[in-house]
């Protein structure tokens, strides 16, 4: 037996499981119950129909392509944070957290506001001829927004460890700076890379709040997975609801893996020789 | 390569790191720059390598000023304090790494080759395919070598090249680095806070302190003919005793030893533990046995003076002496300095 | 110092990687422009859609008893979620840190799961706990204890939401710092409560309050778990969010962005809190796990 030495091991891990499972254990449970109790042909009926489909398809496309955008003006973010000193960039480095602080329905509208085709940038950009709100562009631009600081704040960190001897080194091996970039910085930063991409991919998977307001919610096209199971219930169809969300929370699931590997991996070159 | 400082002036903020200091590194030499931290011995090399550049003066690769040539293209092999191994690469693509980056191609098998010669030389052959996690310490070094020769550097630095290591790994490192410096005959700077280190394996040795050349020469001349107290306490243990110069000769307690070159006042007298002796009777230092230390390569005796001034000598194993014998600190050898 | 008289200038320093002055420039310059657009356009045109039509629109909109009793029950809500979060998480991370059971790792990935699900998911899940056609809906129906729909439910789908905030500030920091302390003061004979306040304590408390704050601007603004469980009730079950939601739907875009504003405001003084914190030293314990302040970081390794 492990020694116990300090005192509250029953009531600290009584509240700790008795919380968890309340709040947390209890629906999820409830949710897969539902889900499973539909029987295999109606759930596969349920998740698998067009409308379903399609709802999956925006939602990750639109994930995917806010994801690749934030990958590189997320590291751009961070070396600009990391390397750089100017004036005002304590603000900078504040306001990086914004997307996180600022309520999702706030950023909707706010967003909304400023793309619609008589807001700031929206009436710039159709006179150019290209709509963004009420199209899977607004969707990926309020996910953009939401999942910045994702990879910002991944990236950040392992950014300033890194030791200047490694850079001074290729240096003074007549390393160019795209060189030293490319085949020493770059590695270093890639597996931090990858569990910020992962973590910002599934935020956009699962964000609502921020979504429905710009996206024009048209089902086949503007629809986002997590409004789809939304409209189920105000339809009273509990059980497409049920069938739909446990999709949302097997995803949730998978990418939970998939960033715990890459974070495990993150830690691989963290020793420093 | 010859390498000259000239006059050379490095400020951080306010602070002075280097002022003015004047160098001449003979082509093939291997040079140690000792100092305590803060001297300034870290920065010139990095002044030398162009991974920091001076405020004034100029450095000097042969002929050629190289003050203001950035460390990419000043050819220069530097070897980091925690070696600076890139960590998500194999001990064989650290190696490579400046050979593939090399404005000069090279075709791949000629690196190949060249990489395990460089193993061989540093004597990790089959280690190529290890990560630096996986390796010792002193491995590691001995790649951060390799990786430095592998761009046939015209000089080659390095950083406390053994500070981070076990006393015995230091041992066979230094003696090792001193073999591979004959075999290549290339030009050497290394930097260290240690003075047995620095005697023991440079040509020259440069002491610095506070961004100031102190004193350089020979391990023999600095060790023999230390001209400056600081000098003296640096490169190994000294008594010191306050005395005074009368006439050419100083006082100490009952000890008096020859001088030349002082004028007549208050002084310091520095002697090593190997310059003192002890006799039962005068003349000498009066003095009473404080301790008596028993070492593997002899005894240490640390005794009292009248004036309340600790002296520690070492004397041979079979001489009994037991604390609270008095007696005598004779004075075989000595450097004074004006206090 | 005629030595000086050949040197350029700018020789000072010795270059990193991206310092070329041009590059530099021009990689600030690209990253400012965008940001402005993507981070701080949307908080600029809060301000400035909620005052377009003057300062009177604005505290009428306030003013107005639904925004009001809107305001309130946001504020309720954290008032009650906020404390019990708190306290599970400092249960939870002296069950993590101090003591060795099985189970450990697997308990934390429980923590951390409402991170990685959908605020939806959270919504509809408590649906089928406490909904008629949930678990225990029936029961609580037949007792007549009103959860969906109600203050009750509006507050366990915050929890939900934010169920890992506290818990994951204190645990890395307390994980660092070890039992030595919680143990010399035990073996003095102090008592596990006077143990906690007075050793415990002052040690985490930045990061306790770090957690605290984060955990309550989530709970104020959480939106879709509370949109599903709230039935949208306008004057009874509205919380700020929901609230905005309903103005923006009736066209009352003033009003909507009235109310965006006082979030707003909330989020801008969150963030001043979050630095103020971080100078001192919260948030910034764990050294080698990358992880965001305020987003899901599933995965704590713990040694």
């Amino acid at each position: 037996m492990k020694r116990n030495v300090l005192p509250g091991l029953r009531l600290s891990l009584g509240v700790t499981l008795f919380y968890v499972g309340l709040i947390v254990v209890l629906p999820i449970a409830a949710l897969v119950f539902k889900a499973a109790s539909l029987g295999p042909e109606d759930y596969w009926r349920i998740v698998s129909s067009a409308r379903a489909v399609a709802s999956y398809r925006v939602t990750v496309l639109s994930a995917l392509g806010a994801t690749l955008f934030n990958l590189f003006f997320g590291l751009a973010l961070a070396w600009v944070l990391t390397r750089y000193r100017f004036p005002g960039w304590r603000i900078v480095d504040a306001m990086v957290d914004l997307p996180f602080a600022l309520p999702t329905a706030v950023a909707g509208i706010a967003l909304t506001a400023l793309f619609a085709n008589n807001g700031w940038f929206g009436s710039v950009l159709s006179d150019l001829g290209i709509k963004v709100a009420y199209t899977p562009l607004g969707i990926m631009i309020a996910m953009c927004f939401t999942s910045l600081p994702f990879i910002v704040r991944t990236v950040q960190p392992v950014l300033e460890d890194i030791d200047p001897a490694l850079e001074e080194a290729a240096q003074s091996l007549g390393g160019s700076d795209w060189e030293i970039f490319r085949k020493v910085i770059l590695p270093l930063l890639t597996p931090a890379l990858l569990a910020g991409t992962s973590l910002s991919f599934a935020r956009s998977l699962g964000e609502f709040g921020a979504i429905i307001f710009i996206a024009g919610n048209q089902p086949m096209s503007t629809e986002i997975t997590a409004l789809l199971v939304f409209i189920r219930l105000e339809e009273y169809d509990y059980q497409a609801a049920a069938a739909i969300a446990s999709v949302l929370l097997l995803t949730a699931f998978v990418m939970l893996a998939v960033t715990n590997t890459l974070q495990a991996r993150a830690l691989r070159y963290t020793v420093r020789s | 390569m010859k390498i000259r400082l000239d006059h050379v002036v490095k400020t951080f903020d306010t602070f002075r790191a280097v002022r003015d200091v004047s160098l001449d590194i003979e082509s093939g030499e291997l040079v140690a720059l000792l100092g305590p931290s803060g001297s300034g011995k870290t920065t010139i090399l990095r002044m030398v390598a162009g991974l920091e550049y001076s405020d004034g003066g100029h450095i000097y690769f042969g002929d050629q000023d190289a003050t203001d040539i950035p460390v990419r293209e000043r050819g220069v092999g530097f070897v980091f304090q925690h070696y600076a191994l890139f960590p998500h690469m194999t001990v064989a693509e650290n190696i490579a790494f400046g050979m593939k980056v090399s404005k000069v191609k090279r075709e791949r098998a000629a690196i190949d080759a060249r990489v395990s010669e460089l193993l061989r030389l540093v004597r990790l052959e089959g280690l190529g395919d290890r990560f630096p996690a996986q390796i010792s310490g002193g491995q590691r070094q001995r790649v951060a070598l390799a990786r430095a020769l592998a761009v046939d550097p015209k000089v080659l630095l390095l950083d406390e090249p053994f500070g981070a290591l076990d006393a015995n790994v230091r041992k066979d490192l230094r003696r090792w680095l001193r073999e591979i410096h004959e075999e290549l005959g290339i030009t050497t700077l290394f930097v260290t806070h240690d003075q047995e280190e620095a005697l023991d394996l440079a040509d020259r040795v440069v002491i610095l302190k506070d961004g100031q050349i102190v004193q350089q020469g020979t391990p023999e001349e600095v060790c023999r003919n230390p001209q400056s107290a600081f000098v003296m306490k640096f490169l190994g243990d000294a008594n010191v005793l306050s005395a005074e110069v009368r006439d050419g000769k100083a006082y100490a307690s009952g000890a008096s030893i020859e001088v030349d070159g002082l004028v007549d006042g208050k002084a310091e007298l520095y002697a090593r533990p190997s310059d003192l002796d002890w006799s039962e009777q005068g003349p000498g230092i009066p003095a009473v046995i404080a301790r008596v230390l028993d070492r593997a390569d002899g005894r240490r005796v640390i005794a009292t003076a009248e004036t309340g001034e600790h002296l520690e000598f070492d004397v041979a194993p079979e001489r009994a002496l037991k604390a609270g014998k008095g007696g005598f600190v004779t004075v075989r050898r000595a450097k004074v300095f004006a206090a | 110092m005629s030595a000086n008289l050949t040197s350029g200038l700018g020789r000072r320093k010795s270059p990193r990687v991206g310092d070329g002055p041009l590059f530099r420039r021009a990689l600030i310059g690209t990253v400012l422009v965008i940001g402005a657009f993507l981070i701080l356009a949307p908080l600029i045109v809060i301000g400035f859609e909620a005052f377009k039509q003057g300062w009177k629109t604005y505290s009428a909109t306030i003013a107005n008893p639904d925004t009001r009793h809107a305001i309130l029950l946001t504020v309720v809500t954290a008032l009650i979620a906020v404390p019990v979060n708190t306290v599970f998480g400092v249960a939870a991370a002296w069950a993590i840190t101090k003591f060795d059971f099985r189970g450990k790792r697997f308990l934390l990935v429980l923590i951390e799961i409402p991170f990685s699900v959908s605020p939806i998911v959270a919504g509809v899940a408590y649906l089928f706990v406490y909904g008629l056609q949930g678990i225990f809906g029936p029961y609580f129906d037949a007792h007549d204890i009103k959860i969906l729909f109600a203050l009750p439910g509006i507050i366990l789908a915050s929890m939900f939401v934010t169920a890992p905030f506290v818990a994951r500030e204190l645990i890395p920091l307390m994980q660092s710092q070890g039992r030595d302390l919680e143990e010399a003061a035990t073996s003095l004979g102090a008592s596990g409560w006077r143990t906690f306040f007075s050793v415990t304590l002052p040690n985490i408390k930045w990061a306790l309050l770090y957690g605290v704050v984060l955990c309550n601007a989530r709970v104020m603004g959480e939106f879709g778990a509370v949109s599903v469980v709230s039935g949208n009730i306008r004057g009874q079950t509205n919380t700020l969010p929901l609230h905005i939601e309903l103005l923006y739907h009736d066209y009352q875009t003033a009003g909507a962005f009235a109310s965006a504003s006082i979030l707003a405001i909330i989020a801008v003084f969150t963030i001043i809190a979050k630095v103020a914190l971080e100078r001192q030293g919260a948030g910034r314990t764990r050294k080698t796990v990358p992880r965001p302040a305020l987003a899901a970081n599933p995965a704590e390794k713990s040694s």
